[in-house]
C-alpha cells in the first residue's frame, strides 16, 4: 500500500532556474550594491560574496487586498482584563496584538528590504557579467598547449631512472621459477633417492656419489639461471597529454611619484585588483609584476607595491623601459599572455611623455594582448594623456579612461573590456 | 479485530534516534493499521524521503513537486533559505500533496520519532481530509493535479522558447497579480486531465481567437445608431472571476497569452479550498497523530523515549500565546483546530450539561460519525459557527475588539461569558470567512461604445479600503485587458466614487 521513496539523490537544484529568474530581474539592482561594494571594500573581502538589498517595494507582488481603515473585528486569545464594553486605547507601533491584527505589518512589509546574500560565484558574475578580455577569441588565448605529463602503466624499455622495481624483480622472480623448474623437479627426485640410499649404504658409494654429483650439477644450473635480466625490467611509462592551460602576466605600473596621494594610489589599487580578478576567471596561471616609479623605476613585491611611501617627480619612461626589459627576459617565449595597465595621475615631466609614446608603440603594444592606461586626475587631462591619446587609432589594443574618483572605477572598468565582438 | 485504546502489551518498535527505511516501513505498518480501525478514508500513500535544500525547493514552488518557473518562486526560495540558513526558523517536517496517490515528504533531517509524527499527521490526517472534504472534493481533483502542473510548466517553458522569457514573465507577473480574484467561489471547476488539457487547448486557442472580436463588432453599427439607445451592458451580469472573464473575453491578448491565464486561474483554483480549511485541516491532522501515536503507545508499541520526544514536538506545535505576548501572532490554526477536534470527541462522549444545551445533535453521539459528517461538510467559517463550544472559548480566552477608525478608542465587543459566546463565535468565523477578509472586486462594464475600458467595482464592506498597491494591480489588468482598466468602489451608501483609472493603448506598441 505504502510507497517509500528515497529521493534525496534526485536533481538538487529544483529552485536554481527560479533562482536565476530572480537574479535577472533585479540585475539592476543587484549591480549596483555590487558595484556599490566594491567601492567600499577592501582588496581581501572581493573573494566573498556580498548581502544584497533590494528595496521591498520594488518587489512586491501586488494583489487587490484590504488596506487599513474601516471597522474590523477581530478575535483574539489569552483575555486578561477585558470586560465587554471596554474601551482601550490603540496600541503604537503595532506591537503586542491591539488592533489593526495582521494588517499593520502587511501593509509595512512592503517598505523593508529584502536582503539575500549572492556567493562568491554569483557576485564575481554580476561583477563581469557581458564582460571579456579584448581580442580573446582573435588570439585564441585558450588554445596555448602546454604538455602535462601522466602515468601511462609500464613499458619493456625506458631510461634506468623510470626502472620500476617492483614490477622489474616480480618478473625476475617469474623467470626464475619458469626457468628452474624442469631442475627443481630432478633435483628433488635425485635428493629422494639419496636419502634413500644413505640410509643403507656409506657416503662413499659410487651410487651415492653418483647422485650427488648430479645433484651439484642440477644446483650448479640452477644458480646459473640470472638473477635479474633485462627482459626482466619494467620502466614506469609516463606520456605527455595535451593540456589547454592558459597563463597570463600582467603587468602592474604604478605612479608613486609626490603627486599621486593616498586616494590617487588607492584608486589605481582597485583598478589594479579588479583586472587581476578577471584575469584569475579567464587564465588558469598569473604572473604578476608589479613595477613602481618615479623617476626611476623597481620591480617590487605586491606589499611594497601598494604600501610603501615614495615620494620626487616623475619618469614613466623608466617603468616602460623595466616592462620592456622584464617582457624580453622572462616573458618572450609566446607561452604567456601579456596584458599591461598603468595606472598615473598623469604628471610626467614634459620632455618624457612623447618618449613614452614611441616606447608604447615600438616596443611594447605589439608584444601584449593589452595596454590599459587609467588617468586619476581631478579636472583636465596632462601630458601624458594627451601623448597616449595619439596611440588610440592605431592600435586596438591600448585603451586609456579617465578616472576622478572612486565610484567611477566600476564603469571604467567596464568601459575598458567591455566585449568586443569577435 | 483489535478495539482501539485497549491497552494490550506488545513488544515495543525499536525507537532509535536515526530513521531507516526498514523502520519507516515498520512504523507505517502500525499506524496503518490503527488508521484502519478509526475508518480513516485515504488516497494511496506515497512517502518521500527528502533532504532540507529540497524541502526548500519544495516550498518555494508552493509545495507542489513541479511547477512552472517564475522569478517570484526563486524570491521565496531566497527567503527560506535565508531564514533556515541564519537559524530563524525551522523548515516544516513535512509537505503534503493533494493528490492521488498522497504524496508525503519527509525531510532527512528527522529523528524516527518526527518521522512517525509525520506519517500519521501527513500521510493520514491531511490525506484523509484531502479525500473527504467537500471543497476538496469539489474543487480540486487530485488525480490530475500533478499532470496538469507538468502540462502547465512544459507550455510555459514553449512559450518561453516561442516568445521569450521577457514576455512570458511579464503576462505571468500580470496574472499573479489578480491570482485571488481569479477564482470561481461558487461555480465547480471543470476536471482536469493531461490529455484532454492538451487536445482542448489548441481547440480553445483558435475558437477563442475567433469570438473575442465580439467587441469590435459593434463598432460599425454604431456610428449610426443615435446614442441615446441603450446598449445590452457587457458583461451583463458582474463577474468575480477576473481571470475567468480576462482569458475569454479580453480582445488583444494571443491564443498562448490565454492559455497562460487559464493555467495561472486553474493553479490558483487548486489552492483556493486549502486557503479557507486552515483551522480544519490542521486541526484535523494534529488530532488524528495525536489520536493514533496514543493509540499505539497504548497498546505498548511506543517506547517511553518515543512519547517524550513525540509530545515535545506535538505541544510545540500547539502552542497558543496569549494576544500580549511579543510572539503572538494570532490564532494558531493547529491549536484551535486540535482543540476543536478534540473538544467535538468530548462532548460525543462525556458531554456535559452545557454541551447538551448547546449541541443537542452531537451530545452523546458516535464521535467517530460526527467526526466524519463535520469533517465532510464544512469550511472553517462554518465549522467554528457550528461546532466552537463555549468551553473552548474559555480555554482559549477569547475575545473580541471592535477596531472602528473613526472612534478614537477600541472597543471590547465581547469575551468568553454567558452574554459574549455566540458574538464571539460570530466574529471568529467572520474572521475565517474569505468573503469578508478579502475584498469584493467584481467585473463590472467594459465600455462596449467607447474606449473599450474595462471598468471594476469594489464593493466596499465595512468602509474597508484598498490596500495602497491597487493601483500597481490595476495596471496589470490593463496590461491584460490592453485596453484603460478603471476601478471604481461603491460605497455602503451607495455613492460610486473611481478610485484608479490606468490608461493602455497596446496596440500602438504592439503593431508598429
Amino acid at each position: 500500500m505504502v510507497r517509500i521513496i528515497d529521493r534525496r539523490f534526485d536533481s538538487r537544484n529544483k529552485s536554481a532556474v527560479n533562482r536565476q529568474r530572480f537574479m535577472r530581474r533585479f540585475k539592476h539592482q543587484i549591480r549596483e550594491a555590487v558595484a556599490d561594494a566594491i567601492s567600499g571594500r577592501s582588496i581581501k573581502d572581493l573573494d566573498n560574496g556580498e548581502s544584497v538589498s533590494i528595496p521591498g517595494k520594488d518587489l512586491s507582488e501586488p494583489r487587490f487586498r484590504h488596506g487599513r481603515g474601516g471597522i474590523w473585528e477581530t478575535v483574539f486569545t489569552g483575555n486578561d482584563q477585558f470586560s465587554t464594553g471596554d474601551q482601550v486605547n490603540r496600541p503604537q507601533g503595532g506591537a503586542g496584538g491591539g488592533s489593526g491584527k495582521g494588517k499593520a505589518s502587511k501593509d509595512g512589509e512592503g517598505e523593508d528590504d529584502f536582503v539575500f546574500n549572492l556567493s562568491r560565484e554569483e557576485f564575481l558574475d554580476v561583477f563581469f557579467d557581458d564582460l571579456a578580455l579584448p581580442n580573446l577569441v582573435k588570439t585564441q588565448l585558450a588554445r596555448i598547449q602546454e604538455y602535462k605529463s601522466q602515468r601511462s602503466g609500464f613499458t619493456n624499455d625506458g631510461t634506468p631512472a623510470n626502472i620500476n622495481v617492483v614490477r622489474s624483480l616480480r618478473g625476475a622472480l617469474g623467470r626464475r621459477l619458469a626457468l628452474a623448474s624442469p631442475y627443481q623437479g630432478r633435483l628433488r627426485d635425485l635428493q629422494r633417492q639419496l636419502d634413500e640410499l644413505l640410509e643403507t649404504r656409506p657416503d662413499d658409494d659410487p651410487e651415492v656419489v653418483r647422485l650427488k654429483d648430479e645433484i651439484g650439477i642440477l644446483r650448479a644450473k640452477i644458480d646459473a639461471i640470472p638473477f635479474i635480466d633485462t627482459f626482466d625490467l619494467r620502466y614506469n611509462n609516463r606520456i605527455k597529454v595535451p593540456k589547454p592551460t592558459t597563463q597570463a602576466v600582467m603587468f602592474c605600473i604604478m605612479d608613486v611619484s609626490g603627486s599621486m596621494d593616498e586616494e590617487k594610489k588607492s584608486i589605481a589599487k582597485r583598478f589594479f585588483m579588479l583586472l587581476y580578478l578577471f584575469l584569475t576567471r579567464t587564465y588558469e596561471h598569473i604572473d604578476i609584476v608589479f613595477i613602481r616609479h618615479h623617476t626611476v623605476a623597481k620591480e617590487v613585491n605586491e606589499e611594497d607595491f601598494f604600501h610603501s611611501r615614495e615620494s620626487g617627480g616623475t619618469v614613466v619612461s623608466s617603468a616602460l623601459e623595466l616592462m620592456k626589459e622584464i617582457l624580453h627576459s622572462r616573458y618572450a617565449n609566446g607561452a604567456w599572455n601579456i596584458y599591461g595597465a598603468q595606472a598615473s595621475d598623469g604628471d610626467n615631466w614634459d620632455n618624457d611623455s612623447p618618449h613614452c609614446r614611441e616606447m608604447l608603440a615600438q616596443t611594447i603594444l605589439p608584444f601584449v594582448q593589452y595596454f590599459a592606461y587609467i588617468e586619476i586626475t581631478r579636472g583636465e587631462q596632462q601630458n601624458l594623456w594627451r601623448e597616449y591619446e595619439k596611440l588610440l587609432g592605431a592600435h586596438t589594443n591600448f585603451a586609456m579612461q579617465h578616472i576622478e574618483n572612486l565610484p567611477d572605477i566600476y564603469p571604467v572598468f567596464r568601459e575598458l573590456f567591455k566585449k568586443k565582438l569577435a | 479485530m483489535n478495539t482501539p485504546g485497549r491497552p494490550k502489551r506488545k513488544k515495543p518498535l525499536p525507537s532509535p534516534g536515526e530513521w531507516s527505511f526498514e523502520l519507516i516501513d515498520a512504523y507505517h505498518v502500525e499506524i496503518d493499521r490503527v488508521a484502519r480501525e478509526f475508518k480513516l478514508d485515504t488516497y494511496p500513500i506515497q512517502v518521500e524521503l527528502i533532504t532540507s535544500e529540497q524541502m526548500m525547493d519544495a516550498y518555494s514552488s508552493v509545495g507542489m513537486p513541479v511547477n512552472y518557473h517564475h522569478w517570484s518562486f526563486g524570491k521565496s526560495f531566497l527567503q527560506t533559505e535565508k531564514g533556515y540558513r541564519r537559524g530563524q526558523m525551522g523548515l516544516a517536517y513535512e509537505i503534503v500533496i493533494n493528490s492521488n496517490p498522497c504524496i508525503a515528504y519527509l525531510m532527512e533531517e528527522n529523528t524516527m520519532t518526527m518521522q512517525a509524527l509525520v506519517i500519521a499527521h501527513a500521510a493520514y490526517g491531511h490525506n484523509s481530509f484531502f479525500k473527504g472534504n467537500y471543497l476538496f472534493r469539489q474543487w480540486t481533483n487530485a488525480d490530475a493535479i500533478v499532470d496538469y502542473l507538468i502540462f502547465a510548466r512544459n507550455y510555459l517553458t514553449e512559450c518561453e522558447e516561442r516568445h521569450g522569457e521577457e514576455e512570458v514573465e511579464l503576462l505571468l507577473d500580470s496574472c499573479h497579480a489578480l491570482m485571488n480574484v481569479g477564482v470561481d467561489r461558487y461555480k465547480r471547476p471543470a476536471k482536469l486531465s493531461l490529455t484532454k488539457e492538451l487536445t482542448r487547448q489548441r481547440e480553445r486557442a483558435e475558437y477563442l481567437q475567433s469570438q473575442v472580436n465580439d467587441l469590435w463588432r459593434t463598432l460599425p453599427t454604431q456610428l449610426a445608431k443615435a446614442p441615446t439607445v441603450e446598449h445590452h451592458r457587457f458583461p451583463s451580469e458582474p463577474q468575480e472571476n477576473l481571470l475567468y472573464f480576462i482569458e475569454k473575453n479580453a480582445p488583444l491578448l494571443e491564443p498562448w497569452q490565454r492559455e497562460v491565464v487559464r493555467i495561472v486561474r486553474k493553479v490558483s483554483q487548486y489552492f483556493f479550498p486549502q486557503r479557507q480549511t486552515q483551522v480544519m485541516n490542521e486541526g484535523w491532522a494534529t488530532f488524528w497523530h495525536y489520536t493514533l501515536i496514543n493509540t499505539l503507545y497504548d497498546e505498548g508499541l511506543l517506547s517511553d523515549t518515543f512519547m517524550m520526544e513525540f509530545l515535545h514536538s506535538h505541544t510545540n506545535v500547539v502552542y497558543q500565546p496569549g494576544y500580549n505576548e511579543p510572539w503572538y501572532q494570532g490564532l494558531n490554526p493547529y491549536a484551535l483546530g486540535f482543540a476543536m477536534w478534540q473538544d467535538i470527541r468530548r462532548i460525543c462522549e462525556h458531554p456535559t450539561d452545557e454541551d447538551r444545551h448547546w449541541f443537542p445533535d452531537i451530545a452523546g453521539s458516535n464521535w467517530q460519525e460526527t467526526f466524519d459528517f463535520a469533517m465532510r461538510n464544512f469550511k472553517d467559517e462554518s465549522f467554528i459557527a457550528q461546532f466552537l463550544s463555549p468551553k473552548v472559548m474559555r480555554d482559549f480566552r477569547l475575545f473580541a475588539i471592535l477596531d472602528d477608525d473613526k472612534d478614537p478608542k477600541l472597543k471590547i465587543s465581547a469575551i468568553h461569558d454567558e452574554t459574549g459566546y455566540r458574538r464571539v463565535r460570530e466574529i471568529l468565523s467572520d474572521n475565517y470567512n474569505l468573503g469578508s477578509r478579502e475584498p469584493n472586486l467584481q467585473v463590472w462594464n467594459v465600455d462596449l461604445r467607447g474606449d473599450r475600458s474595462l471598468t471594476l467595482r469594489h464593493q466596499a464592506y465595512l468602509r474597508r479600503p484598498l490596500a495602497g498597491d491597487t493601483e500597481e494591480v490595476l495596471k496589470h489588468v490593463a496590461r491584460l485587458w490592453g485596453f484603460a482598466a478603471r476601478l471604481e468602489v461603491a460605497h455602503e451608501d451607495g455613492s460610486i466614487e473611481c478610485l484608479h483609472e490606468c490608461r493602455q493603448d497596446r496596440r500602438k506598441h504592439d503593431k508598429p
